[in-house]
């Protein structure tokens, strides 16, 4: 059973939505708008919260920075066009995924999963035999727990999955399309925007000079790689 | 620059016409000039020789015997010479028809028929003629007596003279005229390239006007000055332009309107639908769940299947939508063909059904959301109306710097009569199936697409039968 907060503005979204969330067995939060989703975040502790972008008063935009600023707390964002440019603001403000809407139950439930998977500690990662230290960076699989200087740094489970992903096979080149399908679980057409908007936050977080990336390092015409360092 | 030198234009018709005219005017001036001049000249010179030539025969004829001798006769001739020393004539005297007596040695040059006409002449007579190349002046003056001017005295003086002095004169008239004419027509350039180009430059305002208009600028408007006719084409030409511009707009608006209606009610047709789509699991769980009503999981499950198809047509909409207003953007992805295709076919189980000919290595940089898009409309298109057992091939190929990809069926193929419409929006192959899976945009998104990434679908029956389906998209779109 999965605690939601959902976050939708339209009642009959919201009813229709949260109907075919309890139906699948999770325990559904639903509110109108981003200042309420901020008065249920601490008291309901979701594990998934489900954001509308187009909300009345304060944006999805800015539910979803304020949410990030103190939780890490897996962010799915609902839109209404999925070429919209909140989207990728959305996602660089920290969003895990999205979903256009309309959306059956059935995408909406395997979105989250997959999101959800993201946060699981991974079984039979290359780390389980203890924390890897790469540089200043110490990345642990098993406890999903990255430390820069011995300090753990707060990242977004899409952030720590891609970290996990990029780092189990150091200097090996990856495409976008193929992070897309082992990080977000995407199809292998899905949005590359969801991995370009994840590595920027990654390296906002991870890197000393963003311009010029040590961890994450771009190949162009090909994708992104871990190190060499 | 030369090219409009030795084009025909306006100018250069202006420009010859002008000179045209200025030099017959000038040489009409000339030649008229001349010819008075000319006669005047020689006009004078026959006066005055006449005149000078009776006043010498009236002051020595008295002295002349009433039957003069020969010796007479030559002696007046020698005296009329000294006389006329001053205009070089040489004289000759006749009497009664004799021939004409002259002093020895100072032979003058007489036509014949001067003297013919002479013999019976009373007054004086005057002949211009050619002699040895030279023009030249006769004069035959009969005499009369003082006391019977009515009655011919027989006596005839003769008298000529070349004119070679006065066609000097005349010579120098006619230098001077062709002298003339030539500066005044070389003169005549400069006005006329000026008043050419005054004419012009309002005709190469409109052709520039009229040419930005044909590219689109219809805020186009010229700088009319003046009262003459090129002013008011000028302003029927603004007034054209204004119209057009008016149109265009017009057309524009309702276009973009029509436009804009749909995709807002695309739009609109959404949140409903978000909600509906949301519980259509529910719905077909509990029609499958044997719990209901046979009737009521029935209704349920047609409810729950129309609208999934109702989403995938607003969908359709919405992106045509995009299309329309220009706001759909390619995302642009360096990706290997060969798997493009292969995952294509996966996702929706099509690997065993499907043939897939790409060679390996094949890369292109494209929108690979958008070329899945394509790819599963044709492949699904072919499945649908090429039936069940028959083959449907995929094919890439790299030519030149495009990347060519077809997708070809064993079926029956396109209706020739529907094959220009195939990527018409709501145009479906086969009438009978007109609420198929399709949302009637399928094709009409798949060109779009190629069309978006600078490339280009089309549709033609193969030689042995079976609808070829060919996207060209560039290797390396800009």
């Amino acid at each position: 059973m999965t605690r939601v907060l959902l976050i939708e503005d339209d009642p009959a979204v919201r009813r229709g939505v949260t109907l075919g969330l309890r139906r699948n067995g999770h325990e559904t939060e639903a509110v109108a708008t981003g200042e309420d989703g901020m008065e249920s975040l601490a008291p309901f502790a979701p594990d998934i919260v489900l954001l509308d972008l187009m909300l009345p008063g304060m944006s999805g935009l800015e539910t979803c920075r304020r949410i990030r600023e103190t939780s890490q707390v897996p962010i799915v964002i609902l839109s209404a066009r999925g070429d919209d440019v909140d989207v990728v603001v959305g996602l660089e403000a920290g969003a895990d995924d999205y979903i256009v809407k309309p959306a059956s139950g059935e995408v909406i439930e395997a979105r989250m999963r997959a999101v959800l998977r993201r946060v699981a500690p991974t079984q039979s990662s290359p780390g389980s035999d203890g924390p890897l230290l790469y540089g200043d960076l110490e990345i642990d699989g098993t406890a999903v727990r990255v430390c820069k200087h011995g300090r753990e740094l707060v990242l977004a489970p899409s952030e720590v999955k891609l970290l996990l992903f990029l780092s189990a096979a150091p200097g090996q080149t990856f495409s976008r399309r193929q992070l897309l399908e082992a990080v977000w679980e995407h199809s292998y057409y899905g949005d590359a925007r969801l991995v370009d908007a994840c590595v920027k936050r990654l390296r906002a977080k991870i890197e000393d000079d963003h311009g010029n990336p040590r961890y994450v390092q771009t190949v162009r015409g090909f994708g992104y790689r871990f190190g060499p360092l | 620059m030369s090219r409009r030198l030795v084009r025909r234009g306006l100018r250069t018709r202006l420009v010859v016409a002008f000179v045209l005219v200025s030099a017959f005017s000038a040489l009409a001036v000339a030649a008229l000039t001349f010819r008075q001049a000319r006669t005047a000249i020689l006009d004078r010179a026959r006066d005055t020789t006449v005149h000078h030539l009776r006043t010498q025969v009236g002051s020595l004829a008295p002295d002349l015997p009433a039957a003069p001798a020969e010796a007479d006769l030559r002696a007046l001739a020698l005296q009329l010479d000294r006389a006329g020393v001053s205009r070089d004539w040489r004289t000759a005297v006749a009497y009664r028809g004799g021939a004409p007596i002259f002093a020895a040695g100072r032979a003058p040059v007489l036509p014949g028929r001067l003297r013919e006409a002479a013999s019976t002449a009373r007054t004086a007579l005057v002949q211009r003629f050619h002699h040895a190349g030279v023009p030249w002046l006769a004069v035959a003056l009969p005499v009369t007596r003082a006391d019977r001017p009515a009655q011919p005295s027989g006596l005839v003086v003769y008298a000529s003279f070349s004119l070679a002095d006065q066609e000097r004169d005349v010579a120098t008239l006619v230098a001077a005229a062709r002298a003339g004419v030539l500066p005044v027509v070389l003169l005549s350039v400069v006005p006329a390239l000026l008043a050419a180009r005054r004419v012009l430059r309002p005709v190469r305002r409109l052709r520039s006007a009229a040419e930005n208009m044909a590219a689109g600028a219809l805020g186009t408007r010229i700088r009319v000055t003046g009262d003459d006719e090129l002013a008011d084409l000028g302003r029927t030409f603004n007034t054209m332009a204004a119209a057009l511009q008016a149109d265009a707009a017009a057309l524009r608006a309702m276009e973009a309107r029509a436009r804009r209606f749909a995709a807002d009610v695309s739009h609109e047709l959404r949140t409903p639908l978000a909600a509906m789509t949301a519980v259509t699991g529910v719905l077909h769980q509990d029609a499958v769940s044997g719990r209901l009503d046979p009737e009521a999981a029935e209704a349920l499950e047609l409810v729950a299947g129309e609208t999934n198809k109702l989403v995938r047509m607003v969908e359709d909409l919405m992106e045509i939508s995009r299309f329309d207003a220009g706001a759909a953007v390619l995302d642009l992805d360096e990706i290997d063909v060969g798997e493009l295709v292969g995952k294509t076919l996966t996702v929706r189980h099509w690997q065993d059904r499907v043939g897939a000919d790409v060679p390996p290595g094949l890369r292109a940089r494209l929108d690979p959301r958008r070329v899945d898009v394509v790819l599963a409309n044709l492949i699904g298109n072919a499945l649908r109306h090429a039936g069940e057992s028959v083959p449907v091939d995929v094919r890439a190929r790299a030519e030149d710097d495009h990347l060519v990809i077809t997708v070809a069926d064993g079926g029956p193929g396109i209706p020739e009569d529907v094959l220009p419409h195939v990527f018409d929006r709501f145009t479906k192959g086969d009438a009978a199936r007109t609420r198929s899976e399709g949302s009637g945009l399928g094709l009409a998104i798949a060109a779009e697409n190629a069309r978006l990434h600078g490339g280009a679908l089309t549709a033609a029956n193969a030689p042995g039968g079976g609808a070829v389906f060919t996207l060209t998209l560039p290797r390396n779109p800009p």
